[in-house]
């Protein structure tokens, strides 16, 4: 407590207004599934990554998860850089319009405001060194759902009069190079899957369809769980014995409509599973709108590990 | 029955995850098996695992993919469960739970009770009459699923899940019973309140029980329940 007690009376940047969820997060918490305790963490990590990187911190440093802007706002009480990644949520400095993907100086004074998603849907917001969080499990990941994390250790989003300080005070000045920085997803978009054993289990029709028919991403989604709605996909199994859920799983309920889950999934659950969304899909999925139209391409386990280990030799 | 040997299926369940299949159906026996893969495995992966998720006939193992590729991962788990043989369960811990059962904090009681032809207090005498094994941890931090429940108890989850469900309530779904570690939505039939730290005790990192434990419920009174800081308020007036 006294942790939080002395962030509270440091200098920092102090939120103004609210909007519908900002969160802390970091890399995720791992090695607590066994306990019940979920993953958590930035759910497009590859923009978190580069928020952090644009500043040279740790890459697995706190910062923060803001989903959709809506009108959540910051003044700062002494001058920092800070770095913007993913979603372009029309952030303003000032009433200047701020393009994400690149460091910035916040004067004291300067507002800072993110108003609504124009492309994407999380914006991540990096400090110099990392945010000061209290560290649970291993982790500063916020799960609300756990009451886990965040500044008054009850996994609450950030709320009005809330201060943030962090915990370095010279970030590095650099630039994502041209053409790597992360991108938006479009409609249409691929998001590759790795099958998973129960595939076997669903009928030749709903095999056609899961691959061969684009999905709307519905807006019952969050970090939890995406739902994708298309053709009801059918098979011998409406359940399962609960077992381990991986990042990503595309668990089919009876209702024959795949969810995807997500960062702050329960650790097990019991329905039948397509397979696992790949971390980039991930990433991709959790930048989504409702209505955005994704296919499910089918990818084998050695190459989606082959694609993101490349993906991370481009913050070494 | 005792089994020498069982038959070990590893599957693919994503880019970095294996599920390691040991049994197809529900027994207390498969603890001794599932601990012993468990023990095993995370003394072969060690550092190049970045998480173990053990449940009632499986484990999942995910595994870090900068260190092994998958074939490589899939190699380590046959070296580490070939010959495997099932740890003594006589060596889980038994948890002693004090329960306060009531209407006002176990809303369901009346229900089950009706469905199995008892009374509250039969029911009650029933619930803490046996050593519930712990089968698996998941869904909250510290909730351990457990079972199993004599079949005249066994209720299906309810039609609607509460949208709040009391820290501490202890409740029913089919053939299992389990403990809501903290505040959450959830659908069991709630018979009563504990006040056990179990969220307290995973945010250490030490869970209260583990996979193979054995958990005995006690029925106290409101003011055994009261004594011990028990929260006592009733279910449907929850904020």
């Amino acid at each position: 407590m006294s942790q939080i007690a002395t962030h509270q009376t440091q200098k920092g940047m102090v939120v103004k207004q609210a909007g519908p969820l900002a969160l802390i997060q970091d890399v995720g918490r791992f090695g607590v599934g066994h306990l019940g305790v979920t993953q958590g963490g930035a759910a497009d990590w590859i923009a978190f990554r580069w928020a952090n990187w644009l500043l040279g911190n740790a890459l697995n440093s706190a910062a923060l998860e803001i989903v959709m802007g809506g009108g959540l706002s910051f003044e700062t009480e002494h001058e920092v850089r800070l770095a913007l990644t993913g979603a372009d949520l029309d952030a303003h400095l000032d009433g200047k319009p701020l393009a994400p993907n690149v460091s910035f100086k916040l004067l004291p004074g300067q507002r800072l405001v993110f108003r609504q998603p124009r492309h994407g849907l999380r914006a991540y917001l990096a400090f110099p060194g990392g945010l000061n969080a209290p560290e649970v499990l291993g982790s500063r990941a916020c799960t609300a759902r756990e009451q886990i994390g965040g500044l008054h250790e009850d996994g609450k989003p950030l709320k009005v009069g809330d201060r943030l300080t962090w915990k370095g005070t010279a970030p590095a000045l650099r630039r994502i190079p041209e053409g790597q920085g992360p991108l938006m997803p479009t409609s249409g978009c691929r998001l590759p899957i790795v099958l998973g054993s129960q595939i076997a289990s669903f009928n030749g029709r709903a095999l056609f369809q899961a691959f061969n028919h684009p999905w709307k991403v519905d807006n019952r989604a969050d970090r939890m769980g995406v739902r994708l709605t298309g053709p009801a996909l059918h098979g011998s199994l409406t359940g399962i014995i609960s077992e381990g859920i991986p990042l990503g799983a595309v668990q089919v309920p009876p209702d024959g409509q795949p969810i995807v889950l997500m960062n702050d999934r329960q650790t097990i659950g019991g329905y039948p599973r397509l397979g696992a969304l790949t971390p980039m899909a991930c990433a991709t999925l959790s930048q989504c709108l409702p209505g955005t139209e994704v296919w499910l391409t089918p990818v084998s386990a050695s190459q989606a590990q082959e694609d993101y280990r490349k993906q991370l030799t481009v913050w070494c | 029955m005792k089994l020498n040997s069982i038959e070990i299926r590893i599957e693919t369940t994503a880019m970095d995850a294996l599920m390691v299949r040991l049994f197809d159906a529900i027994d207390e026996a498969n603890m001794a098996w599932v601990i012993a893969a468990d023990q095993a495995l995370r003394k072969a992966f060690d550092a190049a695992l970045i998480d173990l998720v053990p449940s009632y006939t499986t484990l999942l193992v995910h595994y870090d993919c900068q260190q092994l590729t998958h074939s490589e991962a899939i190699q380590l788990i046959h070296k580490a469960l070939s010959g495997l043989t099932p740890v003594d369960t006589q060596a889980g811990e038994l948890h002693d739970i004090p329960v306060w059962y009531d209407e006002s904090v176990g809303p369901e009681l009346p229900l089950v009770a009706k469905r199995a032809g008892l009374s509250v207090k039969e029911l009650i005498e029933q619930h803490c009459n046996h050593d519930y094994c712990v089968f698996a941890l998941g869904f909250a931090p510290g909730y351990g699923f457990m079972g199993l429940v004599d079949e005249a108890l066994a209720t299906p989850r309810l039609k609607t899940p509460r949208r709040k469900v009391a820290a501490g309530s202890v409740g029913i779904a089919d053939r299992q019973t389990a403990i809501y570690p903290l505040l959450s939505p959830g659908g069991w039939n709630i018979l009563g309140r504990t006040n056990v730290p179990l969220f307290e005790h995973a945010k250490r990192g030490e869970p209260l029980f583990r996979p193979g434990d054995k958990v005995r419920f006690r029925a106290i009174s409101r003011a055994e329940f009261e004594a011990d800081g028990g929260d006592t308020t009733p279910m449907e007036e929850r904020p």
